[in-house]
């Protein structure tokens, strides 16, 4: 399963479906990443900021409250207490780090909820390059606090006001930058999605979350899960907590948004979850599943986490989906503000509505047997970015 | 009418080829023919008619506004190959769209319903001859070619791959960046005609909209040029646009002439 990095699939899934001007650009990335990856000083440099700098390893923490409500023992992998409150700086740290070694001047991303955008904010800063992020207009100002973090550090947010103003057309605009400044700059791509090299990148740099959970669950049980819930948008973090755990006995399960319902119209879903409904197709750079209509064109996603709110998803997790290696599940935007709330009145941790939704999935199965005795979920980020939309659905 | 023809007789008569896209169904789908049929008679040689896709990754703010009314106003594969058939061209039609809409429909009956309506060409901007081979094979056995784009970041590997599975003409990318209009020709645009040595035509698009920048750029050596936003311009603006796409047209042939 573990595979070479000049395959640019995954089964039939991934690639390179994009425009002939980047095709060099992804060659130099992935003859760079290959040359850099095992680097000791590389590697040296990456550990020393994800220490120092990001605060980890991120603990490992038995939810017992929780696990006593839900009736299964319950342990949160505690990503929302890495700086910048997500797991998305490991990722940030790694792809700067690596433009840096690469000698390019200038870092792009694309931010949904202002996540990525932040965790790349904070990479460019402390590395000391210019950093740009491209946000639908729509998110800036559903996420305002975000993109006040960003320019805080430095960061210039572009608002992109083409298509429905969200995080499929950052990511187009962000494409469309790359396109034109391939030479100087390094796209930095916020989860396992994209063309190859991307999601391998971006898995690798993520894993460092299920590592640390191999050793830590050893400590405290002296055994693996029996599985591990992970909330799914693109992606990142299920991937991360995922892949160490590939070849070993522990379900894994791939929680996407269910929104509002199935229900899904010619332009539009009622929901994100893409492994469970979506087709076979092809969007910005990669095969993979996808929600379209019946001509091929992207339909809009939907869901209350905007981290998750998106019409495709990472090439590795359609094609392990596939083969069967993970179960795509889904809880509802109700679903996910329900264990959101458990979460803060028995915990007293303030999860991000995106990770909400793998607590939900939990409380829903725990008493089926499915997840076995124990269960890690990946609690990929805080939740202070959600308060006003939970506050402003409890009025 | 086969591309490798037009341009022969072009070659004969010593003209440059004028490739005119606008996206079909802009903004809504009866209005196609008598647009294609206004760029015909103004003198454009092929006509590359975008079939809209949602997410048009490789497209600036003009071109994507064009898509974006065509979509609104309904436009969809069967309405597309139904217009085409209705135009009963006599020069060479090109389709140009995203991977996914062709996925989607099927690589084969795609490309036999491009050859049934009497498409000649496809470019596909998102699919590089990595990933080309499946399509490659179905244009091959229908008689459509394939037609693949050169960018000015393509190394000399790359570029001998793809002279040798390019078909019709080569789309040479004028510059790093999206479809859109420039004022100027620039220095890359230079380069990559002399640096393409090929006896398929070789036609170049982005930033083109004025008769001086085509004749620079004929004159530097390519065999075509590729317009696009300038019309999508026109188009945009909802004024007397027939007309005025013929006039265009016709500046801009008449430079290449």
């Amino acid at each position: 399963m573990i595979r070479e990095l000049k395959s640019t699939k995954f089964g039939k899934y991934g690639g390179q479906f994009v425009p002939e001007v980047l095709m060099p650009a992804l060659e130099e990335l992935i003859e760079q990443y290959e040359k850099y990856k095992d680097d000791p000083v590389f590697n040296e440099e990456l550990n020393y900021y994800l220490k120092d700098f990001a605060g980890r390893p991120s603990p490992l923490y038995h939810a017992k409250r929780l696990s006593k409500e839900y009736g299964v023992k319950i342990y949160l992998k505690r990503e929302d207490l890495v700086h910048g409150g997500a797991h998305k700086i490991n990722n940030t740290l790694g792809q700067a780090l690596l433009a840096r070694y690469m000698g390019k001047k200038r870092i792009i991303a694309e931010t949904g909820a202002g996540q990525h955008g932040t965790a790349c904010a904070m990479a460019g800063a402390a590395f000391g390059i210019k950093t740009e992020v491209y946000m639908g207009a729509k998110d800036t100002v559903r996420q305002r606090m975000n993109v006040l973090r960003m320019e805080l550090m430095g960061t210039k947010v572009i608002p992109v006001k083409g298509g429905s103003q969200t995080l499929k057309d950052a990511i187009n605009e962000a494409m469309r930058d790359w396109v034109a400044n391939v030479e100087t700059t390094h796209y930095l791509i916020g989860s396992v999605v994209g063309p190859h090299p991307f999601p391998t990148i971006v898995r690798d740099f993520q894993s460092v979350i299920g590592k640390e959970v191999r050793t830590q669950i050893m400590e405290k049980e002296g055994r693996f899960p029996d599985s591990i819930v992970a909330c799914t948008g693109g992606g990142s973090n299920a991937m991360g907590i995922f892949h160490p755990f590939i070849e070993e006995d522990v379900d894994l399960f791939a929680v996407e948004a269910g929104g509002s319902g199935m229900k899904v119209t010619d332009k539009e879903a009622l929901h994100s979850a893409t492994l469970c409904t979506g087709e076979d197709g092809v969007l910005h750079g990669m095969r993979t599943k996808v929600l379209q209509n019946k001509y091929g064109q992207i339909l809009e996603s939907s869901s209350i986490a905007a981290g998750l709110d998106y019409a495709g998803v990472g090439p590795e997790l359609a094609y392990l989906a596939d083969i069967g290696r993970l179960k795509p599940c889904n809880s509802m935007d109700a679903e996910a503000l329900d264990a959101f709330n458990d979460l803060c009145m028995l915990e007293g941790i303030i999860p991000a509505l995106e990770s909400s939704h793998a607590v939900a999935y939990v409380k829903k199965a725990a008493t089926s047997g499915d997840l076995g005795d124990v269960v890690v979920i990946n609690l990929s980020g805080r939740g202070d970015k959600d308060l006003e939309t939970v506050m402003g659905l409890r009025k | 009418m086969r591309i490798s023809d037009k341009f022969s007789e072009l070659k004969r008569k010593k003209e440059g080829a004028l490739i005119a896209y606008i996206c079909a169904g802009d903004p809504s789908p009866d209005a196609t023919k008598e647009y294609v049929t206004a760029l015909v008679r103004g003198g454009a040689d092929i006509i590359e008619l975008g079939l809209p896709f949602s997410d048009p990754t490789a497209d600036g703010p003009t071109i994507q506004a064009g898509i974006e009314r065509a979509l609104n106003g309904g436009m969809n594969p069967d309405i597309y190959f139904r217009t085409v058939t209705s135009l009963k061209m006599h020069i060479p039609l090109v389709v140009m769209t995203y991977y996914n809409i062709i996925f989607k429909r099927g690589l084969e009956k795609f490309v036999k319903d491009c050859a049934a309506s009497g498409i000649s060409g496809i470019i596909v901007p998102d699919l590089p001859p990595e990933e080309s081979g499946e399509l490659a094979g179905f244009c091959k056995k229908n008689d459509v070619d394939l037609i693949f784009l050169v960018a000015p970041t393509t190394t000399d590997d790359r570029l001998k791959r793809i002279l040798d599975e390019g078909k019709g003409f080569i789309y040479l990318v004028a510059r790093l960046g999206v479809t859109g209009v420039r004022a100027d020709v620039a220095a890359s645009t230079r380069d990559i005609i002399k640096r393409v040595k090929t006896t398929t035509p070789k036609a170049v698009g982005f930033g083109i909209s004025s008769g001086k920048q085509a004749a620079e750029i004929i004159q530097a050596g390519a065999d075509g040029v590729i317009v696009g936003s300038a019309f999508v311009d026109i188009i945009a603006s909802g004024k007397d646009v027939p007309a005025r796409l013929e006039v265009l047209a016709k500046e801009l042939k008449e430079a290449i002439s």
